[in-house]
């Protein structure tokens, strides 16, 4: 029975807090320009639905394109950077340098770069995501065992081996963790560059409704980034799951 | 018989962050080819440095370490190695992690996909020899702490090595399995007949398997007794009881008292 309720309490707590919005905005007789209630929100879901779904898709692949761009650097980045120490410590100011700097202000100068439309949007994802990535691979790469490392070069091994062999499986854990934290990111720079500057999009609806005062279509747009966000996750999820079985396994056994 | 490891004079700095600190000062030893040798001494003597140094993972300041009549220069790559930590790869499964050095030591190398059943077959039967018949195809975490260290002794001794150099393999285990493992290093050892270097805290473990037992002062560490152990082969358990064991347990414990307190 406890599994059944453990399995049923992510739908029980979401539809909780939906009724409990719903109850508040009823009973405190709020404004609906100030929050409107899920009824509305729904409503104006339903109402809306061809633009929404138009804005959703679009939202969602430039947020893959971006992503699959920050997965490719991230891993090529995170080698390199997990590689050599002298890469690493030459390299980790500018990352984190370049990290704190809001995404919000590259925007501007992706547009002037590359005009309204998808392509800001795209790289926004990219450069606000990339960076989880490289330092789990870079961690996942940093981490292994000296003994393990011993080893081989007592065989004879040569750095590239002990990448190719023990280094980079290694590293799996790691990258599909970080997956998670990623994809999440990338939706965020999608929006943000969306809501600053773009003909589509859920941003770029949100700021539309925004500005027309149309809250209730805010909203719904806003569940609807919530829904993608969360599928994607529970996508990467389930990949990391698979890839990394054995991740899952042995820290299980290690535990019993 | 002919030295297989000869190291001569050997002073050992390890760059720190806070300075170099001496790990080993003036260290010689000498093992003969086949022999089981043994080094025991207070923690942080520099045993672990020993291992590095034979191995050539690390070079000396001076003096010099010869192995089966080669200078070492770099990584020796006739060494099997097996730690305290059995450091098995929880992705592979436990013959692909014995098959593991056969994948980067010369020949195997560039034979090993062509014949790749050919040496799966010779995982397996040195796994029968540990006593892990039929646990090839499992995962290293379905294994208990004993059967893993087995499988790492396996993966040290699969490309037939030479020289194996063991740091405290069996620190970790309980007292039964840790006994069960001394035969069975035993009982390789004497089929096998590789040369064996040995560091270890266990002065018992080390009375029961080795030919030789160096003891090192402590840091900087340098050998100051060689104890030949003249018990007769082939040892069981039982020899554990037997006074003339017991007194060799007890003159290395006086003796490694007294280099703790110098």
């Amino acid at each position: 029975m406890n599994t059944t309720l453990e399995k049923l309490s992510p739908w029980l707590f979401t539809i909780g807090i939906f009724v409990l919005w719903e109850a508040a905005c009823r009973f405190f007789n709020i404004d609906t320009f100030i929050l409107p209630s899920p009824s509305e929100t729904f409503a104006a879901m339903a109402q809306h639905w061809w633009p929404l779904m138009r804005h959703s898709f679009v939202t969602l692949w430039t947020t893959m394109a971006g992503f699959a761009l920050a997965v490719a650097f991230g891993i090529v980045l995170g080698l390199i950077v997990g590689w050599s120490r002298t890469i690493y410590r030459g390299l980790y100011p500018v990352m984190i340098g370049f990290n704190c700097i809001p995404k919000v202000a590259v925007v501007p100068i992706l547009i002037m770069w590359f005009g309204i439309g998808e392509v800001p949007a795209i790289l926004t994802a990219f450069l606000i995501s990339f960076f989880p990535i490289v330092v789990n691979v870079a961690t996942g790469l940093a981490t292994m065992e000296p003994e393990l490392e011993d080893v081989l070069r007592a065989l004879g091994a040569r750095k590239l081996d002990i990448m190719l062999k023990v280094g980079i499986p290694r590293t799996q854990p790691y990258l599909f963790g970080s997956l998670k934290v990623a994809i999440t990111l990338a939706f965020v720079g999608t929006v943000v560059s969306e809501t600053v500057g773009a003909n589509a999009g859920l941003g770029y609806q949100i700021a539309l409704a925004g500005s027309s005062f149309q809250m209730p279509l805010v909203f719904a747009a806003l569940l609807l980034l919530a829904v993608e966000g969360i599928a994607m996750y529970a996508v990467f999820a389930y990949i990391e799951v698979y890839f990394t079985r054995w991740a899952f396994r042995s820290s299980m056994s290690a535990a019993a | 018989m002919t030295a297989s490891v000869d190291i001569g004079n050997v002073d050992l700095t390890y760059k720190g962050v806070s300075g170099g600190v001496l790990a080993l000062k003036g260290t010689t030893l000498n093992v003969e080819r086949g022999e089981f040798a043994a080094v025991v001494g207070p923690s942080g003597c520099g045993k672990s440095s020993l291992m590095k140094l034979v191995t050539g993972l690390v070079p000396a300041d001076t003096g010099e370490i010869v192995i089966f009549g080669d200078k070492v220069r770099g990584p020796v790559k006739i060494a099997g190695m097996a730690f305290q930590n059995p450091n098995l790869l929880p992705w592979r499964k436990v013959v692909d992690n014995v098959l593991l050095p056969l994948e980067i030591v010369q020949p195997h190398r560039q034979r090993f996909r062509s014949h790749k059943a050919e040496y799966r077959e010779q995982a397996r039967a040195l796994l029968a020899t540990v006593g892990l018949d039929g646990f090839g195809e499992r995962y290293p975490w379905e294994l208990s702490g004993g059967m893993q260290q087995r499988v790492s002794l396996c993966r040290a001794l699969i490309h037939q090595p030479a020289l194996l150099m063991l740091d405290e393999p069996f620190a970790a285990l309980d007292a039964f399995t840790r006994e069960e493992l001394w035969c069975v290093l035993r009982d390789l050892w004497q089929k096998l007949r590789f040369t064996v270097i040995l560091v270890t805290h266990d002065l018992r473990e080390a009375a029961f398997l080795a030919d030789t037992i160096h003891v090192m002062s402590a840091r900087p560490g340098r050998i100051v007794m060689s104890k030949p152990v003249d018990l007769r082969r082939p040892r069981d358990l039982d020899i554990c009881f037997e006074p003339q064991f017991i007194e060799i347990v007890h003159e290395l414990r006086a003796k490694i008292a007294e280099v703790r307190q110098a």
